[in-house]
């Protein structure tokens, strides 16, 4: 297997479902002869074609709206945000249409919305955001994040062949940081479908993204200086969620802690611990914890960013006091 | 169904009307005031579900328009666009299963009145964001253009959704691209209570075309036959690969915004002024004055259109409502 970058991983998953499904598109800004602001399809255009590779204007709404509408004359569109703070801009045509399209008319939207996201980057309060939240309150929707580069190969491939709307949030901290294997050809993950990264007996993080590899880390570090086998459960999908992966996995340790970059008010880790209030309380050792960033936009400065985000110390520190319950 | 032409026949043959055309345009216009009236009188008998909003005033500008699309061609029309459904092939029927919420409506009663996609019939209803259905249009647009496809895409808005972002944004993508697209501006003089001195303060909302560097057009939109022809050119146009048009049609909106809006906000005098414009009025002198039409055979279309109708509304009123536990069902597709 050869070790891909995990932005390398995402191209190359775009780039074999191009090139079995001929109704695949790019669209966005900036992505056909510029290659994209992070070069996910560097080269894209030259192969497949500006037709297949849409330069397109400034204007989220638009680019969103057109893949909704293609993916609704059955076509199946990935359009691109230059970064995942400006959905915003995109807002109304993902939740005001392509989210209620099926339920209204029975017709599939067959698209994906790639959305760099997140900090550790010192991109300040609109480079840096977790948007993906929002759209977790959304029927209709699918989000996907995945934290290696073998999964976010694997889920941009179900994405594209989803017959509906999938956000597919990619962590930018992890885009050249992270290299892994990934399996050759046209092996996929499945939508829906978390993932054990760690084993362990004494407590459970549940987490998704960038903090996927700073909860691994606090895990080694517990596990060598406190003795505390931490099991880490990946989420991978956060609509719809792996509610049996979670709910056995903190049943079997009885404690819980929730992690995510995301800040944590309204947070999909509030629904995580909702899950397991409902039909975990029994097995609880301890109440659940989260670590999540601060209720504050992402700052400038990287002092303020750091004091901001989530990182492996916060998680050491929250694990030993779950275990200290 | 009673019609006056075949619904096979080639319509605008040459871009001309031909006489069976415009008998056909006469009854798709009273068909869709028939319908409305009868709205209306469901809704007063509390049987209608939610509100209810009538284009009376503007069939010539809904019929006309669609009434220059094919088969194959794209309708995404807006809430006052009763006579563009009709002219693109739906039902009496469908209308009103719509409207009365039906289990057998084309949404199973998951969404109202013109919220409806009907894919054979290439129909895409509005949403209730007015300007967000014209990015969506333009990526049909789009999927037609990439496939090579020899269809347009015809979508409405008003005078109050021209002030919304996605407008802009739409028809901007739309233009840069080249796309078969066609925006209509129903300027019926209100958005709600909102007069239109007070939503732009452009001459003609067809000025802004220029900005976009694509036509742009201000037309009398109580002219049925004037709304056909220029459509006619502008989808003409889009079909040979020639881009965008946009269309401003002017009309009034003779009911308030829906039947709950007493319209007293609108100047005195002012109705009555258009109602001298009134679309199937004026349509109706000149098939009149032409012999197109007789009083025996304006009773003949009245009445077959009075069956019609009266038959959509007691297959809506029969047919049953959508079960509850149906609610949470078909959220995804599989």
């Amino acid at each position: 297997m050869p070790a891909l970058t995990y932005i390398d991983a995402i191209s190359r998953g775009m780039w074999e479902e191009m090139e079995r499904d001929p109704s695949v598109f790019l669209i966005g800004e900036d992505i056909g002869a510029y290659g994209g602001a992070f070069k996910a399809t560097k080269g894209f255009q030259e192969h497949f074609g500006p037709e297949r590779v849409i330069d397109s204007v400034l204007s989220e709404a638009a680019i969103i709206g057109a893949a909704t509408g293609a993916a609704v004359a059955g076509m199946r569109p990935i359009a691109e945000m230059q970064f995942a703070d400006f959905i915003t801009c995109g807002f109304n045509q993902i939740v005001t249409n392509a989210s209620k399209i099926y339920y209204r008319w029975g017709i599939p939207v067959p698209m994906v919305v790639r959305l760099p996201s997140g900090g550790y980057i010192h991109g300040g309060p609109y480079h840096s955001a977790s948007t993906e939240a929002w759209f977790a309150h959304v029927p209709g929707l699918k989000i996907v994040a995945p934290s290696t580069p073998s999964d976010a190969k694997g889920l941009i491939k179900s994405a594209v062949r989803d017959n509906n709307p999938v956000m597919f949030f990619e962590f930018k901290y992890l885009y050249r940081r992270v290299k892994g294997e990934v399996p050759e050809g046209d092996i996929t993950v499945p939508i829906g479908k978390g993932d054990v990264k760690r084993e362990g007996g004494d407590v459970t993080i549940i987490t998704y993204g960038s903090t996927v590899h700073f909860a691994l880390e606090a895990a080694e570090m517990v596990s060598k200086e406190d003795g505390i086998e931490t099991k880490v459960v990946d989420l991978r999908t956060l609509l719809p969620l792996d509610r049996d992966l979670i709910i056995d996995s903190v049943r079997a340790t009885g404690r819980a802690l929730i992690v995510h970059e995301d800040t944590l008010t309204g947070g999909v880790g509030g629904e995580v611990a909702a899950l397991i209030a409902e039909h975990a309380f029994q097995d609880l050792d301890a109440p659940v914890k989260r670590v999540g960033a601060l209720d504050a936009p992402v700052p400038f400065a990287p002092t303020l960013e750091a004091a901001h985000l989530p990182d492996t110390e916060r998680i050491v520190h929250a694990l030993r006091e779950l275990l200290q319950y | 169904m009673v019609k006056t032409a075949a619904p096979e026949q080639k319509r605008g043959t040459g871009g001309k009307l031909s006489n069976p055309d415009r008998l056909e345009l006469y009854y798709y216009m009273r068909l869709a005031r028939e319908c409305d009236d009868a709205i209306l009188r469901l809704y007063r008998q509390g049987k209608v579900v939610g509100g209810a909003y009538t284009g009376n005033g503007n069939e010539a500008t809904a019929v006309g328009s669609a009434y220059a699309l094919e088969k194959h061609d794209y309708l995404f029309p807006m809430h006052r666009d009763l006579g563009a459904h009709l002219v693109k092939g739906q039902t009496a029927r469908n209308i009103f299963l719509q409207q009365l919420a039906r289990g057998n409506s084309l949404t199973h009663g998951r969404d109202g009145t013109g919220h409806y996609a009907d894919p054979p019939l290439r129909i895409y209803g509005n949403v209730s964001h007015l300007g967000a259905m014209i990015p969506m249009a333009v990526g049909v647009a789009l999927a037609v253009k990439m496939r090579k496809e020899d269809s347009v895409v015809m979508n409405y808005i008003g005078d109050g959704g021209s002030s919304v972002g996605e407008f802009h944004e739409g028809l901007n993508m739309a233009a840069v691209m080249q796309l078969p697209f066609i925006l209509i501006i129903e300027n019926n003089q209100f958005a709600y209570s909102t007069p239109i001195r007070r939503q732009f303060a452009a001459q003609k909302l067809s000025d802004r075309a220029s900005g976009y560097g694509i036509p742009g057009v201000t037309i009398d939109g109580t002219s049925v036959s004037l709304v056909y022809e220029t459509c006619r050119k502008a989808v003409d146009r889009a079909r040979r690969g020639e881009g965008p048009t946009l269309i401003e049609s002017v009309t009034m909106r003779m009911h308030g915004h829906s039947a709950s809006d007493d319209a007293s906000y609108v100047p005195v005098g002012m109705i009555e002024e258009w109602r001298k414009k009134d679309p199937i009025d004026r349509f109706e002198k000149i098939l009149l004055a032409d012999h197109l039409l007789t009083g025996e055979t304006r009773k003949k279309i009245e009445e077959g259109i009075k069956a019609e109708v009266e038959d959509a509304v007691a297959f809506a009123t029969e047919s049953p409502y959508p079960p509850g536990e149906d609610a949470g069902k078909g959220v995804y597709a599989p």
